[in-house]
């Protein structure tokens, strides 16, 4: 079992204030480790620091054994790191199809070619129409993202990680905002995904995270409270007190 | 020695006329987002109005009030009229919105004052020098402008740091959504904004009335220096905007001073001159340029 | 895509047939406007890409516009005198040389101010662009061996192996084929690998870092390959106007090439084309009736900035909804 996400560490203080207070996780291949807290636990500023948009004041973060902790996003997402927006982050001029083929344009690379026609590049839209036909978008193809649903846009934002071919996928509340048959598809579409490659889950839905992590961590108040199964975690009396009146678990 | 110290002084007071419009300028980046190529503009009324109205009458001080009122008024009109519709717009849209701005105050300035430059001179009670060293006598008029920068830079300073409403224009330049998310009256905040803008540009222009020459133009001269100094001060952050405008002040006066005759050592006359005006012309931008490299985002930046 | 093309050859034909409707109705000044617009439409469709494929809001475009034209300049200006630029660089007056030249020596200038100002956003690399335009403003200036403010004087416009150059109907045909065949290379651009990714950091720039694009690196190529074609189209305007001066690079000369860039509709092809005629068009056409036209210009452009959202060709594309 190795580790393709290591963090150990890691702080993060704006101020007076800190929001990450010497966090330490792990995600292993093939595992979902689902990260779970309250509202104001410093979810947000954490995936942040792992995907790099922010700096640590101290600590460490490995991905796939190399050492990440000062590298650019751009440099991450090369070796590896994916993700997905809690409020949804896509290109909302083009086409569902569009969206998803850029996305593996920009895996294939070949992107300073300025004599050649993207619309040709045939592999790549291969690729795009196969990944679309198999997943529940496949009817909304060329609708504009602009004009998709909710939870559609959710789904493309997964699906165009996932053709990063990426070796651990950071979830940033991939529920929010959905429906209860939404949900149920986008579980089902994280089941589908864990054989491609191991997930960081950011949730607040613990429905979603019982169904699918193998691990959970606890984040209150910038510090991790608790790590195990989710047996462990349900009977853990200091998540519990956490948690008193936020969740139904 | 004395030269030099008198071109310091010189550095100082246009660098403190480069700070009341880069304040304003700022302040209406910072908390507003809007970028604004008129603001010289405004500048320019103040001048004019003041020049125009100490001729007919005779007197400075009615000048001053005048300037004053019309670039306020200036202010007013321009941010019910247009500044409105682009807070919410694109930068390009403001841009070339305040690039129509600028077109129509210089044309209209035109065709009410001419292509000639209107002069004026200083006050009565500072028209004369001081020794303030031994040998050398500086113009009354010249310190007065300096101690009026001081005194709106102290003014600002207290209005910002120690005032409630000094609280909401640091929170908005640091953090606009925040701001408005709090129910804060803001379009009340950003119309005085905009107005004390108005109002530091054209008490700048009114300064300036008896030193330079009251001309069309004058404002998009100086808007390029007053973009230069909100840049190296940091977007949203009058303390920078203090401190870049009065280095780049002297930093501009010593080059275009000393610059043209040092290089006249090693270069014929008239070519040296022309080189020594150029590279002093281009001074400013490339301090910006070497301040960029090593902080892009300016030296006192808001974070926002 | 056939209809398009269609639609291309019959502009393309109507353009080169100016001369002769020129000749013909005696308004001589037609193929020199006509020329200009041309070349001023390539110099907006430069800054289209990066500001309206690329959300790159540039305010120092003129520069790259003015170096290039001052390429051509200089080059002439140590061909009529017999001298070297720099003791080594004998003049010419070789179109050949001199546009390549030209374009290489503005795609270098572009690298150097992207460089700096691609490290900032929004408010900031507006400003900075501005700034670094008006520096180098100054900088040929002060260049008193270059003619300073009054600028350099090309009494011949540079040759081409086998035309006349010094006919008028001539040198706009040339003319008409670089616009043809930039506006070409732009829509080859836009619809390549790069091209698209270039779209995708104006929609959204965050995204595309998430999906591992360097995105400086990308807005740096841009910003060069847009700062080349505004430096060709500098350089022809040099060989058709016969005279290089700074005005070519002051900030308002960037300000107008935005105007015609907004006018005929951001992010479209034909756009700037379109829009460069239309200003220049208004211009000349205000100017013969009052020495204050640039007021009427600046109220119709706020109008439009204020009220419309894209430009005449949204307008156009408005008109055409609503008959269709």
């Amino acid at each position: 079992m190795s580790r393709v996400l290591d963090i150990a560490g890691l702080v993060k203080t704006f101020g007076g204030l800190t929001a990450t207070d010497h966090v330490s996780l792990t995600v292993d291949t093939g595992e979902i480790h689902a990260l779970i807290g309250p509202n104001g636990a410093g979810k947000s500023t954490l995936i942040n620091q792992i995907c790099g948009e922010l700096m640590p004041n101290e600590g460490h973060i490995h991905l796939a054994g190399r050492d990440v902790t000062r590298l650019a996003p751009a440099d991450r997402v090369a070796l590896g790191l994916g993700r997905t927006f809690q409020i949804t982050s896509l290109l909302d001029d083009m086409s569902v199809r569009e969206n998803l083929g850029l996305a593996i344009q920009v895996r294939e690379g070949g992107n300073f070619r300025i004599f050649d026609r993207a619309a040709r590049r045939s592999e790549v839209w291969a690729e795009a129409d196969q990944i679309l036909a198999e997943s529940a978008l496949g009817a909304r193809a060329a609708v504009k993202v602009a004009d998709l649903a909710h939870g559609e846009k959710k789904q493309l934002e997964l699906l165009m990680a996932l053709s990063q071919r990426p070796r651990v996928l950071l979830l940033d509340e991939p529920m929010a905002g959905l429906g209860h048959v939404e949900s149920q598809q986008m579980i089902e579409a994280l089941r589908d995904a864990r054989q491609e490659c191991a997930m960081l889950l950011v949730e607040h839905d613990m429905e979603a995270v019982f169904a699918l992590a193998d691990r959970i961590s606890v984040l209150v108040y910038g510090r991790i409270i608790a790590t195990g199964t989710a047996d462990e975690i349900r009977t853990n009396p200091a998540v519990r007190e956490a948690y008193l009146g936020e969740e139904d678990a | 020695m004395i030269l030099l110290f008198e071109q310091l002084l010189n550095g100082l007071q246009y660098g403190v006329t480069l700070f009341l419009l880069a304040a304003g300028l700022t302040l209406i980046f910072g908390i507003m987002g809007v970028i604004n190529l008129a603001h010289g503009a405004l500048y320019m009324v103040g001048a004019f109005a003041a020049a125009w109205v100490a001729i007919q009458t005779g007197s400075f001080w009615g000048g001053l009030v005048s300037g004053l009122l019309a670039s306020a008024l200036a202010g007013v009109l321009v941010e019910l009229g247009v500044m409105r519709r682009l807070y919410a717009r694109d930068h390009l849209d403001q841009v070339l919105a305040t690039f129509a701005l600028i077109l129509i105050f210089n044309q209209s300035a035109v065709m009410v004052f001419g292509r000639q430059p209107l002069f004026t001179s200083a006050p009565e009670i500072f028209s004369g020098a001081i020794e303030i060293l031994p040998g050398l006598p500086y113009p009354t008029y010249r310190l007065f402008v300096i101690a009026v920068g001081l005194v709106v830079a102290l003014g600002l300073y207290v209005l910002i740091n120690k005032t409630r409403v000094g609280m909401l224009v640091r929170a908005g330049a640091t953090n606009r959504q925040m701001v408005r998310a709090l129910g804060v009256n803001i379009q009340g905040l950003y119309t005085a904004v905009f107005g004390l803008g108005a109002l530091l540009a054209g008490l700048a222009g009114v300064m300036a009335s008896p030193i330079v020459s009251v001309q069309v133009g004058m404002g998009d001269e100086i808007i390029l220096a007053t973009f230069v100094v909100v840049v190296i001060g940091g977007v949203g952050s009058v303390k920078g905007a203090f401190v870049a405008g009065i280095v780049l002040g002297m930093f501009d006066t010593m080059l275009r001073a000393f610059l043209p005759a040092t290089l006249q050592q090693v270069m014929p006359g008239p070519e040296a001159q022309a080189l020594g005006v150029g590279i002093s012309s281009m001074g400013i931008y490339l301090m910006m340029a070497l301040v960029l490299l090593i902080r892009p985002r300016g030296l006192f930046a808001a974070r926002g | 895509m056939k209809r398009e093309t269609l639609g291309l050859l019959v502009v393309f034909i109507l353009l080169a047939l100016v001369p002769f409707v020129a000749a013909l109705t005696g308004q001589a000044s037609w193929t020199r406007l006509v020329g200009q617009a041309l070349i001023y439409g390539m110099a907006a469709a430069s800054l289209n890409f990066i500001l309206g494929y690329g959300g790159m809001v540039s305010f120092g475009h003129a520069a790259f516009f003015g170096i290039g034209g001052y390429v051509v300049g200089v080059f002439y200006h140590h061909f009529d005198a017999g001298t070297a630029f720099l003791g080594i660089i004998p003049g010419t007056d070789q179109m050949l040389i001199t546009l390549p030249v030209a374009i290489v020596v503005a795609g270098l200038a572009a690298a150097l101010v992207g460089a700096l100002s691609l490290r900032t956003g929004g408010v900031q690399f507006i400003m900075i662009t501005l700034a670094f335009a008006q520096m180098f403003f100054f900088l040929f200036i002060s260049l008193k061996t270059y003619g300073g403010e009054d600028g350099i004087m090309v009494r011949r416009t540079n040759s081409l192996p086998g035309l006349n150059m010094k006919d008028k109907a001539t040198l706009y045909w040339v003319v008409l084929v670089f616009a043809a065949a930039y506006y070409l290379f732009l829509r080859r651009l836009v619809q390549s690998s790069f091209g698209q990714i270039i779209a995708g950091i104006r929609q959204n720039e965050r995204r595309m870092a998430a999906m591992g694009i360097s995105t400086y690196r990308y807005k740096l190529y841009a910003f060069v390959l847009s700062g080349m074609g505004a430096g060709l189209s500098g350089a022809l305007m040099v060989n058709f106007l016969r005279f290089a001066s700074p005005d070519m690079m002051h900030w308002s000369r960037s300000g107008e090439l935005m105007v015609m860039v907004i006018l005929g509709g951001v992010g479209t092809l034909a756009g700037p084309f379109i829009g460069a005629g239309a200003l220049f068009t208004l211009e000349t056409t205000l100017a013969r009736f009052t020495e204050h036209w640039m007021l009427p210009v600046g109220i119709l452009l706020l109008v439009v900035v204020l009220t419309t959202k894209g430009g005449l060709m949204a307008l156009v594309a408005k008109l055409k909804g609503r008959a269709e």
